[in-house]
Parts: structure tokens; sequence; C-alpha cells
């Protein structure tokens, strides 16, 4: 048995312990907004936040985050009360497919919590993150948009 | 997938899409219900107004469309409502927006099934959803004129409202709803001009973006169903073979697994989670019937390859205009490129029910009729006992124009009695992909005195892409598809040869964005650039020069010199031109580049296209952007290499795709000189890898004759 507080919510889960999280996360507590992509933390699609880190969740071991604060892209924002890279996707217009937003913006805050305005080439030295659609410069901008960041580099 | 199972695709796929394409009723066809299935999202009590298998008028004034098209991010839950809304002349807020389920009053205009393909979304649905839209207005009006007496053409719309100026009353839609739907249907509505569309080009926002910022979009691999069970299929690795014996004894062990099933393409481990499923899979031993693939690799195919482009055996002529021996100065060149993957973020999937009463099917499919007629034959269910359920696809690329993925959870569900998921690890999804095929070209061409290009001969060796879509060939077994970019090129040489040869090389075939061209493309246009400075031309005007009888071509080229600055390059970059066209569109890039070591850096890349009418405009952008970068990404990296048979790549670190450190800030313009929306979402692959292989050539006067760079430009 694990106990895992994912978004604030307790959850024992009867998982082997070297159960990763996302599956945890996807087949067993049942939120499905965090995306299985690669399964060897290439890609972050499916990226959640561990306290106040960005962890990419394919990797990680239940067993290891038992009892830490949990966060998926569930619960970034609010509908009314959005995070701010959230509101930024929407007006910079970031998604296509959208099947790796979810990480996209979780590996993101979580960067954000480190380096409050990163420059263009922050995110491309700190963001690994794969989109095939190919939506890397409106990425650029949303982030530009809601941080007051942007082009200097 | 196994060979038998490869095989029994393309033959079903044949005799299905062949009797669909000639209007002749297949035999499960013939089952098939003309008209949609009631809605189940409809909301509201009293009686809805149905005019048409395309949109459903509520009385709480809302108004369903139902999207017949698959949205893998290309836009069409947006675009296809904003045509029906524009027309039926309602507040786009008040659109709801469904899937379509499989059914043929939903096919194709020109393909004659359920598919989305070949960036025609737009451009077929055009008039038939336009037409919808104001035939639904047209029965309101008229409705609103019986009510109140007097004749319809006194009476205008607004807004999702009847309005009589005359003597001052409106009726809303939704209270119209009763009286509409015993209207007669108009036969040919009056459709709005150009000036008067007020949503069309108007509106430039997503209806999907909320969902897809906060994880509530719902993608195949998302659905879940009461008492699913979801599986992972250990696939022979190489092409071709087949499984002989297994041993589950191992598997059997590992926590959450529930049973180990032998289907036709492999071997299926069940489990009550994904990551049980996979590490079922690891667990499993398998030995295989390989066949003769076993003994193919990637330097033996080339070989293969690069011999028949010389020697020229087996080609089928494709087009021969004017004199095949003309005298100038000649130049000559062979390109190669390699098989590549289209790696879809979201991995294959889809979940499946197959019971007594029929079978249900959940998943992100770019072809609903083909997914709906294997899964019939293989449950043994007539065709209207297949519903089709289509999720948001985590990308498509043409990719989920193949059947596999639907075809083996159909066959586990059956299996094992229970609803299941089928899920593809990303190791299954690099290995086991219908990929752009590996090519050879050979091109040659003569310049007379004055530098003018007055005669091309090129042969094409590529596997048929239409073949491994199902689709017939011709009886000469020229494949169009294959050939795209180079039968139908639109540059206005007098003197042209093309030749297409298919090697069968045994790599299954598919259908990547903008397919055919985004190969062949590369080559004319990296072979133009050589040639125009052999001439000491200007690329551009080269270009121009033989493209006289096309302004929209001539435009976009103009457009695109003009917006990067054409030969002022940004200090420390060069420029690089190239064109391209796909479904009616004509498009231009200009990438600015210079070198990393020995590999190119896309500093900027200029873009434009005519799309004859941009439905949305942020769309057309979003799409051009996207395809610009995913072009790059096969350009400089992405490559499929075969040894013994099977696949070399695993997964995201040795199949290399772009990041955004690699990707290029993309400035994008757009035309829209044609009386109708033309294609979008492919062509923008087209041009972005020839420009910046021109532009490396202008550095360092080095020339791509293969792709991805990588191997073109070795360290």
């Amino acid at each position: 048995m694990v106990s895992l507080t994912i978004n604030g919510e307790q959850h024992d889960l009867d998982v082997p312990d070297e159960m990763p999280l996302l599956w945890a996360i996807r087949d067993v507590v049942g939120l499905t907004g965090t995306k299985f992509g690669c399964g060897v933390a290439q890609c972050g699609c499916c990226t959640v936040h561990v306290g106040d880190g960005a962890v990419r969740s394919c990797i990680t071991p239940v067993s290891s985050v038992a009892g830490k604060s949990i966060t998926t892209i569930e619960a970034l924002g609010t509908s009314e009360q959005p995070h701010p890279l959230q509101q930024a996707w929407v007006d910079e217009e970031v998604p296509q497919c959208g099947y790796c937003q979810s990480g996209q913006l979780m590996a993101i805050s979580g960067l954000l919590k480190k380096n409050p305005h990163p420059t263009d080439a922050d995110l491309a030295k700190s963001i690994t993150n794969i989109c095939r659609c190919g939506t890397y410069g409106r990425i650029r901008k949303a982030v530009a948009r809601a941080t007051g960041g942007g082009q200097q580099s | 997938m196994t060979t038998l199972n490869r095989a029994d695709f393309v033959r079903l796929g044949s005799m299905f899409s062949g009797s669909l394409v000639l209007g002749v009723g297949a035999s499960g066809c013939a089952n098939q219900s003309r008209t949609a299935p009631p809605s189940s999202a409809a909301p509201g009590t009293r009686a809805a107004f149905r005019p048409n298998a395309w949109l459903i008028v509520h009385p709480n004034e809302k108004v369903t469309v139902f999207v017949a098209k698959s949205e893998m991010g290309q836009g069409v839950a947006t675009g296809m409502p904003t045509i029906v809304a524009d027309e039926l002349d309602i507040p786009f807020e008040n659109v709801l927006v469904e899937f379509a389920p499989a059914a043929a009053a939903y096919n194709d205009p020109d393909f004659h099934i359920q598919i989305t393909g070949g960036s025609t979304s737009m451009l077929s649905s055009w008039m038939p959803l336009r037409t919808a839209g104001a035939s639904a207005r047209a029965m309101l009006v008229a409705a609103a004129a019986k009510q109140w007496g007097v004749d319809a053409s006194t009476l205008t719309t607004n807004a999702g409202s009847v309005i009589d100026n005359k003597n001052n009353r409106t009726a809303t839609y939704g209270s119209l709803t009763g009286a509409a739907a015993s209207m007669p249907v108009p036969a040919k509505p009056k459709l709005k001009s150009r000036e008067q569309f007020t949503l069309i080009g108007k509106v430039d926002k997503r209806i999907d973006t909320p969902l897809k910022v906060n994880g509530t979009a719902k993608y195949g691999i998302d659905v879940r169903v009461p008492g699913m069970k979801f599986a992972s299929i250990l696939y022979p690795p190489v092409f071709g073979a087949k499984v002989r014996s297994f041993d589950a004894s191992k598997a059997k062990q590992v926590k959450g697994v529930i049973a180990v099933v032998q289907v036709p393409s492999g071997v299926a481990v069940v489990a009550t989670n994904s990551w049980a499923a996979f590490q079922g899979k690891a667990a499993l031993t398998a030995t295989y019937d390989d066949g003769a693939f076993a003994n193919a690799s990637s330097e033996s195919l080339k070989a293969q390859f690069l011999k028949l482009a010389s020697s020229g055996t087996g080609a089928i002529a494709a087009v021969e205009r004017g004199s095949k021996s003309v005298q100038g100065t000649r130049f000559e060149a062979v390109y190669f490129g390699q098989p590549v993957a289209h790696a879809t973020m979201e991995p294959m999937n889809a979940t499946a029910s197959v019971t007594s009463d029929g079978v249900e099917i959940w998943a992100p499919t770019q072809v609903q009729t083909s997914a709906q007629a294997y899964a019939a034959k293989i449950a043994g269910v007539p065709l209207s006992r297949v519903k089709i359920h289509t999720t948001y696809l985590g990308g498509g690329f043409g990719r989920r124009l193949y059947v596999d993925f639907t075809n083996d959870a159909v066959a586990v569900s059956k299996a094992i009695k229970a609803p299941v998921q089928v899920i593809w690890t990303r190791e299954d999804d690099i290995q086991h992909d219908w990929y752009k095929p590996m090519a050879a070209n050979a091109v040659s061409a003569v310049l007379d005195g004055h530098g003018n290009l007055v005669a091309m001969r090129h042969t094409v060796v590529m596997d048929s892409i239409l073949k491994g879509l199902g689709f017939p060939l011709p009886a000469s077994g020229m494949d169009p598809v294959s050939m795209d970019s180079v039968m139908n090129s639109p540059y206005e040489i007098p003197n042209y040869q093309a030749y297409y040869i298919n090697p069968n090389s045994g790599i299954p075939p598919g259908s990547l964005r903008a397919p055919g061209a985004n190969w062949n493309g590369f080559v004319m246009e990296t072979f133009l650039d050589e040639l125009a400075h052999a001439a000491t031309k200007d690329p551009l005007a080269f270009r121009l020069a033989l493209l006289k009888k096309n302004p929209r071509a001539t435009n976009v080229l103009q457009r695109v010199a003009k917006n990067a600055s054409w030969g002022s390059p940004a200090p420390g970059t060069k420029h690089g031109l190239a064109f391209g066209f796909w479904a009616n569109t004509p498009v231009a890039t200009v990438a600015e580049v210079s070198m990393n070591g020995t590999t190119p850096r896309v500093h900027r890349a200029f873009v434009v296209a005519d799309v004859g009418i941009a439905v949305n405009p942020t769309i057309v952008r979003q799409q051009l952007e996207g395809a610009t970068n995913y072009g790059l990404s096969m350009a400089l990296a992405s490559k499929i290499t075969i040894e013994n048979g099977a696949v070399q790549q695993h997964n995201f670190y040795d199949f290399l795709v772009l990041r955004i450190d690699q990707a290029p800030e993309i400035h994008v313009d757009v035309l829209e000189n044609a009386p109708s929306p033309t294609g979008i979402g492919e062509l923008g692959v087209i041009p972005i890898a020839p420009a910046v292989a021109n532009a490396v050539f202008a550095i360092n006067g080095k020339r791509a004759r293969t792709q991805p760079f990588s191997d073109a430009y070795p360290a």
C-alpha cells in the first residue's frame, strides 16, 4: 500500500512500490490529464509537480513520492483562476493536437518557480519537452506574455 | 503486425475502398446507415430541429454541429462548425461540437469513405457544410413566414433570429425548431457571398484550446469504460514475421496481469493497468517465423534502391512531354532518403468492447469507415453493429489512416470477452509504423546556352504509399502519391519525363504529412537551386521563369522574397529558397541559416501560402508553423534504419526530433487568392528542408543529396 497526496487529496493505493507515478495517476487514481509519451523521461508529456519541482512521472516510482505533495495539470489552475501560463496559452493559441501541452505547462510552470522571467535562451536550455505539432514558437510567445520575459537572450 | 495481417489488411482495404470509391454497395456497406444516429448530447427536452446530418438546432438556441473529420490538431473541430454557423447565421458562441459517428452520411465527397487526410477537409467540406447551414436557415425562415403569414422573401436573419423588419418582430431559432422541421428542404438554398461572411475569416480562436490547457480534452488513451482492461501486444520485430511460439509463464506472474492471449498480430498481455501490461510483455518470450525480410538491412535496401534508380528497371512512365534528347549542358544527380516514423505524441491506442450485441470502438482514428469495416469482419458482426466513437487525436500526420491498432483492440476484446484498451509503448510506435518510405531519385536536366532549363528527367524509386493505405492502384502500377511533386510538378519545363519504380521493399510504406511530396519536393527544389547556380541566375528568378502560367505560385514566391528581404540575409546567415504545392495550395519558404559545426541552425523561416480562403486565420498560421517544424525535424535528424529485418531505433533517444532549442522563429504570411479554401495541413513540410539545404550551399558550397542532414553533412 502506497499513500499518495495528489492535488491535495490522499489516495491509498494497492500498487507495487516500483510502479511509475504516471500509471498510478492515470490508471489507478483515474486522472487522465497527465499523458504518456515515451516511458523513458525523454518527451515530458508526463510532467507533474512533486513539491515545487517538475518531475517526469513516467520514471518516478510511487514509493519515492509517498507522502509528498503531487500536483497534476488538473490542479495547476481553476477555470475561475487559471495559472498565468494557462491563460497565456489560450491568448496565444498555443495548442494544436494538445497532447503534449499538459506536460509543457507543468514543466514551464515548474521552471517559473526557480526562474520567474525565463528568456528564450533559458527555455532552450531548460525545457526539453517534445511537441510534434511544432508549437514551440507560440510557447515562447506565451511564456513571454505570462512573465514579461521574452526575446532577450 | 505480421505479414499475414498486413496482407489481409491490404486486401480488405482494396476491397472496401475500391467498392466505395466506385460507389457500388460493398457487401458490408449495404448495412451502413445513410443518416447519423441521434445525438447523445442533445440538450433540451422540446423537439429539436435536425434538418440534415450536419446539425441540430436546439430549443435553447444552441446548435450542435457534427464534425465528420478527425481533430488531430489541424483545427477541423473549429473550422467546420464555423462554416455551418456562418451560413446558418448564428453567433459562434452558440455552437456545440460533436464528433460524428461512422456513417455513410459523413463520407468524404472525394474519397467516398469517412477519412481525414490529404489536407482536404476544408476544400471538400466547404460546399456541403455551407449548403447544410443555408438549408437549415431557409427552413427556419420559412417556418417564421408561415407563423406570421408573410412571404419568406420579406424576412432576414441575424445572430440566430428570424427578423421581420416591416412588422418589427423577431423569432429566435430556438422558438422555431418545431415548426421548421415540417418545412420542405430547399433544393438549392441561397448561399452568402464572400462579403457577407460574419464568421468565416473572422473567428480566430480555437474551440478546443481551453480543453487542451487544463487536461480535460479526451484522447484515445484517456477513454475509460466500465470493466475495461489494458493490453500491450508483443509484435514480431521483423516486418512480415509471425509468432511461432511463446512462453507466458513469467508474464503471468507479474502483479496485475490477467491473461495472455495470441491475436493475429502478436501476443497480447492483458492487465488491470497499462504498466502491468508493459511489464508482462517484457517478461514474455517468443520465437518467430521471420520470413525473407529478416535478411534485409538499410545498406542492402539502399543498394537495391540505387541500382533501380540508375538502371530504370521496371520504370512506369508518368509524364513524357516533349523530346527525350535535348542538346545543351547536362546535369545529373542521385538522391537517397531514409524512412521516417510519424511519432505522434500520443502512441497508438484504441479501446474496444466486443459483445454479443456488436462492437463499440473508441479511438483516435483518421479512417472511421475502414476501422468499422475491419471490426465487423474481425468480430463477425454486421457493419450496422459496429459503433465508432472518435476521440481527440494526439497527433495524426497520416499515421492513424491505418487500422492496425483498432483491429488489435477488437481482436483482444473478442478474445477476453471484456472491454480493453490496447496501448502501444513508444518502442512499438517507432518500430511498427507505416513509414515515410525510403526513396532513391535519379534526376538529370539540360540548360540551354542562355541558362534556361529546357529538359528534365526524374525517376522516383519509392514503395507505393497508396498500396499501403489499401487503395487500389491503377493497372499500370503507377502511384500518384509516391510520385507527388514529380508527376504533377507545376514547373513549365518544355521537355519533361517522369518515371515511377515500385521497389516493394518490405518496409511498410506509409502516408506521412505531405506523402511523396515531402521527399520528392526536396529533390526537385535542391536540384533546381543547383541548376540556377550553374546558370548563374538568381534562384527566385529561375523559378519564376518556370511558373509564368501560375499567378498564385508567382505571388507566393514574390511575397516570401519580400518578407525575407531575399538577397539580404541577416549578418552571419545565408538564405535558401524553396517552393511547394499541395492540395491546390502553393507555398514558399525562405530559411535564414548559419552553421553550428556541421549542423544547420535555422534562425528564421519565412513562409507564404495562398490558401484561397482562410476560414480561421489563426489555425492556418498554426498549421504552416507546425508543418515547418515537422519538416525541419525530419531534415535535421530523424531516420529509421533496418538491420536483420527490424527497426534499430527505439524511442526519442535514438529517433531524434526537433525540440524548442532548435525551433526557429517562423514568420507566416497568408494570401487568399482562390474562390474556396485550399489545403493547409501538410504543405508547410515540403519547402523547409530544401530551403535549409539551399542556404547551406550558400554558406559552404556543400550539396545535400540525402536526409537527414546529419548524414548529408557528416562531421
